[in-house]
């Protein structure tokens, strides 16, 4: 994990100094603000992995000499086939388009996307843990 | 070696590669930065390209045979990692030289020029005169706005907007400026040659963007002085507003396809 | 609990049965298979891109004459925006990361699919949604946003663009934000977490790497742009006046917000692309990648180096700080360079087939010379306030474009076959090839000129006294060429589904781990790996004698001929395939209920080692792959091996 979480702190430190450089040399704050954010957010998957890293032994993944056997086991739940996001896609289509054409159309814009929380809530628990 | 280049640059005539050659002091000097640095980029392009279609060329595929599996070379990766930072460190050395002449400004212009610009036509004020030209373009030729202003003097404008961001840009003069609700812009202009410069707004703007249109007329130091004389003396020469939001008596120039305006 | 079937190892050929899905409509609704949502994203964005295209073509065409005569004014002001709406949202970023990053980046890494497979068909049909909204701006009174892809405040308020065009595209920009956010959680977790044993980050394929860094990059620029248009909705219908003087606003502000979006999109679009052009010409080079340490690099510089220039669009504005952009600006060529130069490297020495693929990635290098060493001349403010908003920046940034198209068309041509199991037509493709590289040349040179002879953007019709007529007739003809490119494009796709030629699982001796499988994927994309020990562990194992005999995969070329670097651990065992199956079963239960079948299938890698000794070094009788081509079943030969190999 230590690579991914070197990227990410390089890119903290990156904004940082960028950051802490432009609001120096021009006082804006539009732009001074973005940068140190972008540098707030990135410490914060770097810090996580930065923190994992160092506590955890290296996956197969990250080991150059790993061999495939090394992966054996269950890999992840992945889930198949369901309709929940192209309801919560329509859902949230209507409710985009009621900031346009009217207030009524996220009524069932937040409908739909009600059903499709409940939906695949449910979808996740009736179909077990494999 | 870096004044040597600039001395010889500025003494000979360079070629005209496109760029408008600056009817003013500040467009000359972006004219004179632009030309070097298009050379450089060109010299940059034609070394890239030759290597490209030399590979192309010498490296084709002429055998089953299988190449050197080299994946790298530090000493090469280094140079084309260096050249190009010190390419670009030049660059900018030249740029700020040229960006600190084109944005001086003068405290004290011989003209002082308020521009406001609006949808979609032009207002020229010549501040401390009285003398103000107003005027859009949009039914032109019936109407253009035009400022007169002296040549070989510095002309401090500033330029404001009445309702949404326009660009105030002279082709060649080869410079621009937004003139923006909110904000004051100010810069100069040091006119070399007599003559008229037809300009345009350059930021889109609304529906009429592409009529926003005027023209400054250079004249002599004392052709000026005598028309604003008559300016500030008789009033039939201050124009009249055509600041309607929606012009009308519009030529076919607009497009015979059109019916209604918005 | 968790049902770990131990198999012997299943023959190659023969993929797990995978029980009955769903078929047809229903299948693509509720689909979450990486693979179909990927290519519903290619099909998606690529009618997108003929719809701007056919916008393009409406300009041009009224461009022909200075006083137009094709559209209205307001209509032509429509098209401007809708075609940089259309052809940067909701083409060129959803074809790379939607398509491109979505499809091959779990088959460049081993993943059975990505890390968030609901996430990733709720991020298409958001996509799909706002792509919808955006168009139906045509259909309302008053038209579709007509106030340039950029929406400048105040020209986008409700005072001087009311209606609700402006509004559908600012909730439809919402909609295909939220998408494109998603999408690059899921394609950075997929990187992070779902690598197969061995891939290490260093060992991942340089459009893996590029897709990453584009995610990033995604992650940081489209939450400003959200919070943009939210800001300019609540201007327009909720009396802030945020962007408004009057109110104590500061119009600028959508400036700097907007940019901060803007200039990582375009990296955001151009990545993906350079990473496509990264995988094709080393394979059609038959050697490896040259400087991948610089690429990876030189990407993550590009990227962070993109988040400080945004105002570089602004220097007209007389309010930014000059030259801190124009600095910033000056340096990223400093990284593109180094991967034109690692481009070139790559060819260099190789021997090199010029396919269709490969003479696409050719016209992505020149076009793109002419059109990045045009932007550095842009990085310079002086000669930025010469021909800002005039068709010189419109002619810079659509040679970028253009060389970005060619390579996603190579990208098409070269996993086409990955994706079908077909090749495409080499002859439409190499004629398509040489129409598309004049007729964007022929459309783009041309505006260089224009701009730096004065003609300004976004203007419907012009004054034929100026000298720019012959010009644009000159651009419209080149635009009418790539149409012509496009429609082969397109018929090309066509025939070569209809008519097949197959063309096997590796018909371009690929690299990388897609090459691996069979064409088309199997459900949840392998069936077997080969074992990972470098940049390209396809090529190894399909090359295993040639690693044997001593041809290192890695190393410099040095004084005394190839050097390898050698390492005990590993002496003995080059090339060698791991006889690794990763195994889907589904454990799921019966009981699939129409529409919404219950099937989660957990992914179960099983790796058994073929005659049960474990380990990787045993061949015997194992084939390296599911096809017999890439038989690596002579046992190996420890003894004469000179040199370990290296791990990477």
């Amino acid at each position: 994990m230590k690579i991914e979480a070197k990227l990410m702190i390089i890119l903290t430190g990156f904004f940082t100094a960028v950051a802490v450089s432009y609001w120096f040399v021009s006082y804006e704050h539009a732009g001074t603000t973005m940068l140190a954010f972008s540098g707030v957010f990135a410490l914060v998957p770097g810090a996580y992995y930065w923190w994992w890293s160092r506590r955890m032994h290296p996956r197969p993944e990250d080991r150059e000499d790993a061999s495939l056997s090394d992966g054996a086991g269950t890999l992840g739940v992945f889930a198949t086939d369901t309709i929940w996001p192209f309801v919560l896609a329509a859902g949230s289509t209507l409710i985009a388009v009621a900031f346009v054409f009217g207030v009524w159309l996220a009524i069932p814009g937040i409908g739909l996307c009600l059903l499709a929380l409940v939906g695949v809530t449910a979808e996740s628990r009736h179909r077990g843990t494999g | 070696m870096i004044g040597a280049v600039a001395v010889l640059l500025s003494s000979c005539r360079l070629p005209y590669l496109g760029m408008y050659r600056g009817a003013t002091t500040q467009g000359h000097d972006t004219f004179k930065l632009w030309t070097g640095s298009l050379l450089a980029a060109m010299l940059v392009g034609i070394v890239v390209l030759s290597l490209v279609l030399w590979a192309i060329f010498r490296f084709r595929k002429r055998s089953e045979e299988l190449p050197r599996q080299f994946r790298y070379n530090i000493p090469v990766e280094i140079i084309y990692t260096a050249v190009p930072v010190i390419i670009v460190c030049l660059l900018f050395y030249f740029t700020v030289n040229t960006e600190n002449e084109v944005d001086a400004v003068k405290a004290d212009p011989g003209v002082a020029l308020k521009v406001t610009a609006f949808q979609w036509g032009w207002r020229f004020q010549y501040t401390g005169t009285g003398v103000t030209v107003v005027d859009t373009a949009v039914d032109w030729p019936n109407s253009y706005p035009a400022a007169v202003l002296p040549v070989d003097e510095s002309i401090g404008i500033t330029l404001v907007s009445a309702d949404v961001v326009h660009g105030f840009y002279l082709r060649r003069i080869d410079f621009s400026r937004y003139a923006q609700p909110g904000v004051v812009n100010r810069f100069d202009l040091n006119f070399r040659h007599e003559g008229t410069y037809h300009g345009q707004c350059t930021d889109f703007c609304g529906l009429y963007h592409s009529e926003m249109l005027f023209k400054f007329k250079v004249v002599s130091q004392s052709a000026f002085a005598s028309w604003l004389a008559a300016q500030e003396h008789s009033h039939e020469h201050l124009q009249s507003i055509a600041n309607k939001r929606y012009a009308v008596g519009r030529r076919s120039l607009v497009g015979t396809t059109t019916g209604s305006s918005k | 609990m968790t049902l770990l079937v131990e198999q012997p190892t299943v023959p190659a050929s023969t993929p797990p049965v995978h029980e009955q899905g769903p078929s047809g409509l229903v299948r693509w609704l509720t689909s979450t298979d990486h693979k179909v949502i990927g290519t519903s994203y290619m099909v998606t964005s690529l009618v997108m891109f003929v719809i701007g295209g056919i916008m393009a073509l409406l300009m041009r065409t009224q461009l022909l004459s200075p006083s137009g005569g094709v559209l209205s004014l307001h209509q032509y002001n429509e098209m401007f925006t809708m075609h940089g709406s259309i052809m940067l949202l909701l083409f060129a970023g959803p074809f790379a990361s939607g398509f491109l990053g979505n499809y091959f980046v779990p088959l460049q890494i081993g993943a059975p699919d990505m890390a968030f497979p609901r996430l990733n068909a709720l991020s298409y049909w958001l996509y799909l949604g706002g792509s919808m909204v955006m168009l139906s701006g045509f259909l309302v009174a008053g038209g579709a946003a007509d106030f340039g892809w950029v929406a400048y405040a105040p020209l986008s308020n409700a005072t001087n663009s009311p209606g609700a065009g402006p509004d559908l595209w600012i909730v439809a920009l919402i909609l295909t934000g939220f998408s494109t956010v998603f999408t690059a959680v899921n394609i950075i977790t997929t990187v992070f977490y779902l690598r197969a044993p061995g891939m290490t980050m260093f060992r991942l394929p340089i459009f893996t790497w590029n897709m990453v860094v584009t995610a990033l990059l995604s992650l940081i620029a489209f939450p400003v742009l959200t919070a943009a248009l939210v800001m300019l909705y609540c201007d327009r219908h909720f009396g802030t006046h945020i962007f408004e003087v009057k109110g104590g606003g500061v119009p600028v502000l959508w400036q700097h917000l907007f940019w901060f979006f803007g200039h990582p999109e375009v990296y955001i679009l151009a990545l993906p692309f350079f990473g496509v052009v990264t995988e094709i010409i080393p394979v059609f080079s038959k050697k490896p990648l040259f400087g991948y340490i610089g690429m990876v690099f030189a990407t993550i510089a590009i990227a962070a180096l993109s988040t400080g220039v945004w105002a570089h669009h602004m220097f007209t504005t007389g309010v930014v700080l000059l030259p801190f952009f124009s600095f910033m600006s000056y340096l990223i060529a400093v990284p593109t360079g180094i991967k034109f130069f690692n481009w070139i490297g790559s060819m260099w020495g190789g021997s090199i087939s010029f396919k269709t693929p490969m003479l696409y990635c050719i016209g992505f290098l020149v076009t793109f010379l002419i059109g990045g060493l045009s932007g550095v001349l842009l990085a310079s403010p002086p000669v930025d306030f010469a021909v800002h908003d005039t068709y010189f920046v419109i002619a810079h940034f659509h040679m970028v474009i253009m060389a970005l198209v060619m390579a996603g068309i190579g990208g098409i041509y070269y996993w086409y076959p990955k994706m079908t199991g077909r090749l495409m037509r080499e002859s439409i493709g190499k004629v398509s090839f040489f129409i598309f590289l004049v007729g964007a040349w022929t459309t783009f040179i041309p505006q260089f000129v224009l701009g730096l002879r004065g003609m300004p953007r976004r203007e419907a019709i012009y004054s034929p006294t100026m000298g720019w007529t012959f010009l644009n007739r000159l651009s419209t003809i080149g635009a009418y060429l790539i149409a012509v490119s496009v429609l082969l494009l397109v018929i090309n796709l066509w025939i070569s589904w209809r008519y097949p030629i197959p063309s096997g699982h590796n018909p371009w001796d690929g690299h990388t781990l897609e090459w691996w499988t069979s064409s088309p994927p199997p459900p949840h994309n392998f069936t077997s790996l080969p074992r990972i020990r470098s940049q390209r562990p396809t090529w190894d194992a399909n090359h295993a004698d040639l690693v044997a005999a001593g041809i290192i995969t890695t190393g410099v070329l040095g004084p005394s001929g190839i050097v390898g670097h050698g390492n005990g651990k590993h002496a003995g065992i080059n090339g060698a395939t791991g006889s690794a199956n990763r195994q889907p079963s589904s454990a799921s239960g019966g009981g699939s209920s129409g529409l919404f079948t219950d099937s989660t299938s957990s992914m179960k890698s099983q790796f058994s080692p073929s005659s049960g000794e474990g380990g990787d070094t045993d061949l015997t009788g194992q084939k390296g792959g599911p096809f017999p081509e890439s038989s690596i079943d002579a046992p190996f030969d420890d003894g004469s091996s000179q040199s370990g190999r290296a791990p990477e």
